[in-house]
């Protein structure tokens, strides 16, 4: 061994790993920047001009969401009133009713889904989480990438196959299983993201402590990423409430109240597509008016998940 | 064995058995959309995507029409958003990165993000369609009000917040010394833009427009409700067409036999398409973050 050698490579070595790898897309712009010889005010209005483009861009795309968001409040608002959140819907000509029973049905479909999916999302993450070297992992995070991305009427068409068919008919169970499919990649990933986060110190402290494996991660380890799952669950919750394409032909919709988990039941997507689709004025109007409520339920789900990540955050 | 020891195991077991279920969940999904297909898939073969016939009276069944309406409903949208999003990415990843105006825009992305499609549906139905049918009516054609360019523009308007976070992650994602070296040879924010930025986030950027034109395939309520349910090959941008998952959401409740298994192989098609396209989305932007996480170090 001679170190002369040695020292001299580590050297080299070292310096490799200063220089920032320069990425070899940039190199054909290298010579026309250097050979920019436009004068200095021009350059200058041109990047003030890009910026007012930007700008104007970014509030443009803006306006429709604001729009959306607008004119629900400002339709949906005047429809509200006691009834409408209490009674069930009418015939076409009679006046009142309401949407109870679409409320009632997307609160059982959220309880199903959610008593489905919450167990088994959880234990996947926690596999995943522990687990994450494994090739079995990378083939569970490429399933999960699939699964979220699967159109939620696909969802639908494997539900009706899977639970409709061979129960027979509609009903509010088939709708909780595919919608408890479309919560499952969103708590796996957001449970899986809080588990990694957590420092490996407190797993040690715990097992150096003589506390077996298994109690380390159900009362050490899940407790202090509580507030991410629980943030991941609201989050998969938001997004299904609002879910209609799966329901179509599992839960199909009822307009009367319904509690039994083996009938068709109703839900508040379903009602507003039901309304918007039909040639009365007087259903487009209690459209608008579940879509407001639809709205407030899901912007509230989302705002208290990003309440809950804020405030709850555990500090190490 | 101890108790401990066996709870143990009950334990491992638990956990390596509910991640094993997600594989086998995908695969059931896969497999029974092959199966349920099967009987159209024999019938029709290959000439299913080629046909532009779908009449079930006469059980002769083709894709084409909705492979058009779904390409060109979600090309178009991609067009319209690429601008758009591009430009929010650069405001938030660049021009405002820290501070009230950007944490304000970017929460209000993420959360109108989570409006369900149905109600971006019934918006379009009662905003959009007037606008459209008024352009219609100016141009001379039939004032459908539905139809392709309905669909496309509320497709759009769904998909940008979701193309420009991806955008801005991957723009932020930029090593400052890069920039900074470009700015002390004198360049404007324009140039850095222009010669910095844009090729070194690009990769993320079409990973973005991707993942974007993903969701825009498979988007169902907002299209079904905007999109006119006419099963023959659209003539322009602004007749009445279907989409694969449109077709779907209106026929398959009520459909039976071969129908069923017609539709349901749309459904297979849907499947493997996203699928793909999600993959290679997903892909893309792991290796653009590993590099990231490289060069920092």
């Amino acid at each position: 061994m001679n170190t002369a050698e040695n020292i001299a490579e580590n050297i080299e070595d070292a310096n490799m790993h200063k220089i920032i790898p320069f990425p070899s897309s940039l190199r054909i712009h290298e010579d026309k920047t250097l050979r920019n010889n436009s004068p200095v005010g021009y350059r200058i209005f041109k990047d003030k001009l890009f910026k007012c483009l930007v700008i104007i861009l970014s509030i443009l795309s803006f306006l429709p969401l604001l729009l959306v968001l607008f004119h629900i409040t400002k339709n949906g608002i005047s429809v509200i009133n006691w009834g409408f959140l209490t009674e069930l819907p009418l015939p076409i000509g009679e006046k009142g009713g309401g949407v109870f029973n679409s409320i009632i049905g997307s609160l059982i479909l959220i309880i199903l889904s959610s008593i489905i999916s919450i167990p088994l999302g959880i234990s996947a993450g926690i596999y995943l989480a522990e687990k994450n070297k494994g090739r079995i992992a990378n083939i569970i995070n490429l399933c999960i990438v699939v699964l979220q991305g699967t159109p939620s009427i696909v969802i639908g068409i494997i539900t009706y196959i899977w639970v409709v068919a061979p129960l027979g008919g509609f009903s509010a169970l088939s709708g909780g299983i595919a919608l408890s499919i479309m919560m499952l990649p969103v708590i796996i990933k957001s449970t899986e993201e809080t588990l990694k986060l957590i420092p490996y110190h407190l797993k040690e402290a715990s097992l150096a402590l003589g506390v077996p494996y298994y109690k380390t991660i159900l009362k050490v380890i899940l407790p202090t990423g509580l507030s991410g799952i629980l943030t991941g669950i609201l989050l998969s919750v938001a997004r299904i409430t609002g879910e209609t394409a799966p329901l179509l032909f599992t839960a199909f919709g009822n307009q009367f109240l319904n509690y039994n988990i083996l009938k068709p039941i109703d839900s508040l997507p379903y009602r507003i597509f039901y309304y918007a689709m039909s040639p009365y004025p007087e259903w487009h109007t209690f459209a608008w008016g579940a879509s407001f409520i639809l709205v407030m339920i899901v912007l509230s789900f989302n705002l208290i998940a990003r309440g809950i990540s804020a405030k709850w955050k555990v500090q190490f | 064995m101890t108790k401990t020891d066996k709870s143990e195991r009950r334990f491992t077991n638990i956990i390596f058995i509910s991640g094993l279920s997600i594989i086998v969940l995908l695969l059931a999904i896969f497999s029974t959309l092959l199966i349920a297909s099967i009987p159209s898939i024999k019938t029709f073969g290959i000439s299913f995507f080629i046909s532009k016939h779908w009449d079930p009276s006469l059980e002769k069944f083709g894709a084409l029409p909705f492979l058009y309406g779904t390409l060109i409903t979600s090309i178009i949208a991609l067009f319209i958003s690429i601008p758009f999003s591009i430009a929010i990415s650069i405001f938030l990843g660049e021009y405002f990165r820290e501070g009230f105006i950007s944490n304000f825009l970017r929460s209000s992305t993420e959360v109108l993000a989570g409006i369900p499609s149905v109600i971006y549906g019934l918006w379009g139905l009662f905003l959009l369609m007037p606008i459209t049918r008024f352009i219609q009516t100016s141009l001379g054609t039939t004032p459908y009000g539905v139809g392709i360019f309905t669909a496309s523009l509320i497709l759009a308007i769904m998909i940008i917040p979701f193309s420009a976070s991806i955008g801005r992650e991957v723009i932020s994602l930029i090593p400052a010394d890069l920039k900074e070296a470009a700015y002390s040879l004198g360049a404007t924010r324009f140039e850095v833009i222009k010669n910095i930025i844009i090729p070194y986030a690009r990769s993320g950027i079409i990973a973005g427009i991707l993942l974007a034109f993903g969701r825009a395939i498979g988007e169902t309520m907002a299209v079904t409700m905007l999109i006119g349910n006419s099963n023959f090959l659209p003539k322009s941008i602004f007749s009445p067409a279907n989409t694969m998952a449109s077709i779907i959401a209106n026929e398959f409740a009520e459909s039976t036999g071969i129908t069923a298994s017609s539709l349901i192989y749309i459904g297979l098609v849907l499947f493997l398409v996203t699928m793909l396209v999600n993959i290679a989305g997903t892909y893309i932007i792991k290796k653009i973050s590993l590099e990231a996480s490289k060069e920092v170090t």
